[in-house]
């Protein structure tokens, strides 16, 4: 009794939001898989009729490879912000109190200054005759021709410079609860420290790590506006093709379809996962089931 | 065998908070030792030297002969079980005993033949494939200790492993310790606030405070013959009372001058002279009470009183008697309590005495060491400067005595 009271006042708490989520979020998403599957008349409207055309584009080896670069620097920029996350969220919970607040405002402060603003910084600090860029020529690190700009490696540089905050804030809410007396037992029953770290730490903060890949690994997927400031035409992403489907030729079927695969990618990984789980659980249980039978 | 674990000068600063001062000590092989205090005291501090967690400003500390200061924790065949237990939340009860072996790279069958035997030692078997959430506090406990026990260490610390579970539990895992000990034979470093803990299960017994150590000993040493007042305050309870030596005998006894009640006779074996002045403890347990007067003997100490609170706590009963300035905790035993005698009631003229070798003259005494003592709330004033009855102000900061903790 008391337990499905409960439950209806929980619905009826989360209703607003999900009413927010179905209306800004899944009914337009919905709408985007729609378009995807209609075709496009020359002055950039909708045409009439249904077509797969728009999916045609997809089978074509140039947008294989842009994918996989978009997959690939999107798997870059996710190790490097856990490699440099994790050990970060770990010296941060082992810090007083005070100066973990003091650390806190340091991550968060890079949010004050607005995105774009950031990302000009960037370009300014990578530009040819920028500061960086001088000194590594002056120490001969690189050679005179050497570009910072407009690569991978710029894009690389500014997608982990934009999403290591969001890696470490779950980071550290998690190390922020780890019981660090595990690793003295750890150490305790012989254990080297690094090993006590793998073993013991790592699994300590396992839900920290997983929000800290997803709030990195799809963000990174659909960026576009890094690419397009501090990238080449060597280094596109699958969110320029999208914005140059959508403002540049103004087909919005093919940028719905381009999308569509998008959405695909963030979705599979985490169903996949989850019907594994599924069979998993139910395979277990089942002896059980069947004794109660 | 003798100092098989030795610390020798240990000293430990925390910022400007000296932990350990100077500490040297031996424990023997095979034995159950407790570091004995008051939260504060270093005792913890002590352990962790020991398990390698911390490393000392100074002293040594040798194991079976080899010195292990400067060894790492996972260097030493020391283990711990902490307070907390520290079970490895993520692993099955199975997984975490089997944590030590696992990583000294012993075998699949070794390893599955050893964690089998831990879980039969600790009776187990059935909860094996659980993780440490889904278990209870005393079964968590027995884990703590099975994970410690299957790397086989020369050393086992216990760091007030009985603290977190309840009253009943706690007198049956204190059972099952000395069980435990007793089966594998290993030393055990016990570590403590409880002083009744520490009596019934340890072999010797260091009395901490403050850093440094108070007085090592057997349990029946540490209270029947403390040396100094905290000892005999902090392990049970008893009485101060101060005075001068007037008289020595030839059969290690004194007669001593007590402000206020007149001259007692007690126990001298520190060969104290004439004109000394000495502070002795009695503990409760040992002052008679009586309604009628006792037979006169020279080696018993006889003074009238009257009763001027009590609390009975089922087992015995606690009596505060005023004798002159004094006021004397006794503590009497229920043989036939309602059966042949009518019980001594508020403000009941009694006579009060005890043995003269029941009394002990103490080494050290610091006036502060009376606030350990339980005394009854009482509101009026009472003279007499060196009156135990006139640290009644302090009764409120004795919530940690250990006196009450008895009861």
């Amino acid at each position: 009794m008391k337990i499905s009271r409960i439950n209806t006042e929980e619905k009826l708490i989360t209703f607003p939001s999900f009413f927010w989520l179905l209306l800004f979020f899944l009914i337009p998403t919905l709408l985007v898989v729609l378009i995807s599957f209609c075709t496009a008349d020359p002055y950039g409207n909708i045409g009439k009729g249904f077509s797969l055309s728009a999916y045609s584009e997809i089978i074509n080896i140039s947008f294989l490879i842009l994918v996989l670069r978009t997959i690939k620097l999107s798997i870059f920029t996710t190790v490097i912000c856990l490699s440099i996350g994790i050990p970060v969220a770990y010296a941060m919970a082992r810090m007083e109190k005070r100066w973990q607040q003091n650390f806190m405002l340091l991550v968060i402060i890079p949010f004050w200054t607005n995105f774009l603003i950031r990302i000009y910084a960037w370009k300014i600090i990578l530009h040819p005759e920028g500061f960086l860029k001088q000194f590594l020529v002056f120490i001969k690190l690189v050679p005179e021709s050497a570009s910072l700009l407009y690569n991978e490696g710029a894009v690389l540089l500014v997608l982990v410079y934009t999403y290591l905050p969001f890696a470490i804030l779950p980071l550290y809410s998690a190390a922020e609860k780890f019981d660090f007396q595990l690793l003295e037992a750890a150490r305790d029953l012989g254990s080297s420290s690094i090993r006590s770290f793998i073993k013991i730490f790592l699994p300590g903060i396992s839900v920290g790590i997983v929000s800290a890949i997803m709030v990195v690994f799809i963000p990174a997927l659909g960026t576009y506006i890094i690419p397009d400031m501090v990238g080449g035409p060597n280094s596109e992403m699958l969110g320029n093709k999208i914005a140059q489907r959508v403002f540049t030729d103004r087909h919005l079927p093919k940028g719905s379809a381009l999308s569509t695969i998008l959405i695909l990618a963030f979705v599979i990984p985490p169903l996949i996962q989850l019907i594994i789980r599924k069979t998993k659980k139910t395979s277990k249980n089942s002896p059980m089931g069947v004794l109660s039978k | 065998m003798k100092d098989f674990l030795v610390f020798e000068n240990l000293s430990k600063s925390y910022a400007n908070i000296k932990a350990v001062k100077n500490i040297s000590l031996s424990i023997n092989k095979g034995e159950i030792f407790s570091l004995l205090g008051p939260s504060g005291c270093g005792k913890t501090t002590l352990l962790r030297l020991c398990a390698g967690f911390e490393i000392p400003d100074t002293g040594r500390i040798i194991l079976n002969g080899t010195d292990i200061t400067a060894l790492p924790p996972e260097k030493r065949k020391v283990n711990t079980v902490f307070q907390s237990y520290a079970l490895f939340p993520h692993m099955t009860i199975r997984d975490n005993i089997a944590f030590g072996p696992k990583i000294a790279g012993k075998s699949k069958k070794e390893i599955e033949h050893e964690v089998d035997e831990m879980l039969d030692l600790i009776q187990m078997h059935d909860e094996a494939d659980r993780k440490p959430s889904q278990i209870s506090g005393g079964q968590k406990q027995r884990v703590a200790i099975a994970r410690a026990l299957i790397n086989k260490p020369q050393v086992l610390l216990l760091d007030e492993p009985l603290a977190a579970l309840d009253l009943k539990l706690r007198q049956r895992m204190l059972i099952e310790l000395d069980q435990i000990h007793d089966e594998v034979g290993i030393t055990f470093v016990f570590v403590t606030h409880d002083q009744t803990e520490a009596m019934s299960l340890s072999d010797r017994i260091a009395v901490m405070d403050k850093g440094h150590i108070e007085q090592v000993g057997t349990p029946v040493e540490i209270y029947e013959s403390p040396v100094s007042s905290f000892t005999a305050a902090f392990i049970g309870d008893t009485n101060f009372l101060d005075g001068q030596v007037t008289q020595t005998f030839d059969d290690n006894r004194a007669e001593i001058n007590v402000p206020g009640i007149g001259t007692i006779i007690c126990y001298n074996d520190r060969k104290l002279k004439e004109g000394d002045p000495v502070h002795v403890s009695i503990r409760p347990e040992k002052i008679h009470m009586s309604k009628t007067e006792p037979e006169e003997n020279r080696k018993l100490n006889i003074l009238s009183g009257t009763v001027e609170n009590m609390v009975y706590t089922g087992t015995s009963t606690k009596y505060w008697v005023r004798s002159g300035e004094w006021l004397f905790t006794l503590q009497k035993l229920h043989m036939r309590y309602l059966l042949d005698e009518t019980p001594a009631k508020w403000d009941d003229h009694v006579w009060i005495s005890w043995h003269a070798d029941d009394c002990y003259m103490l080494e050290k005494y610091r006036e502060a060491d009376e606030q350990l003592l339980t005394l009854p709330d009482i509101e009026e004033a009472v003279p007499g400067s060196a009156s135990p009855s006139s640290n009644n102000k302090d009764i409120s900061s004795k919530e940690s005595a250990p006196a009450k903790e008895k009861r």
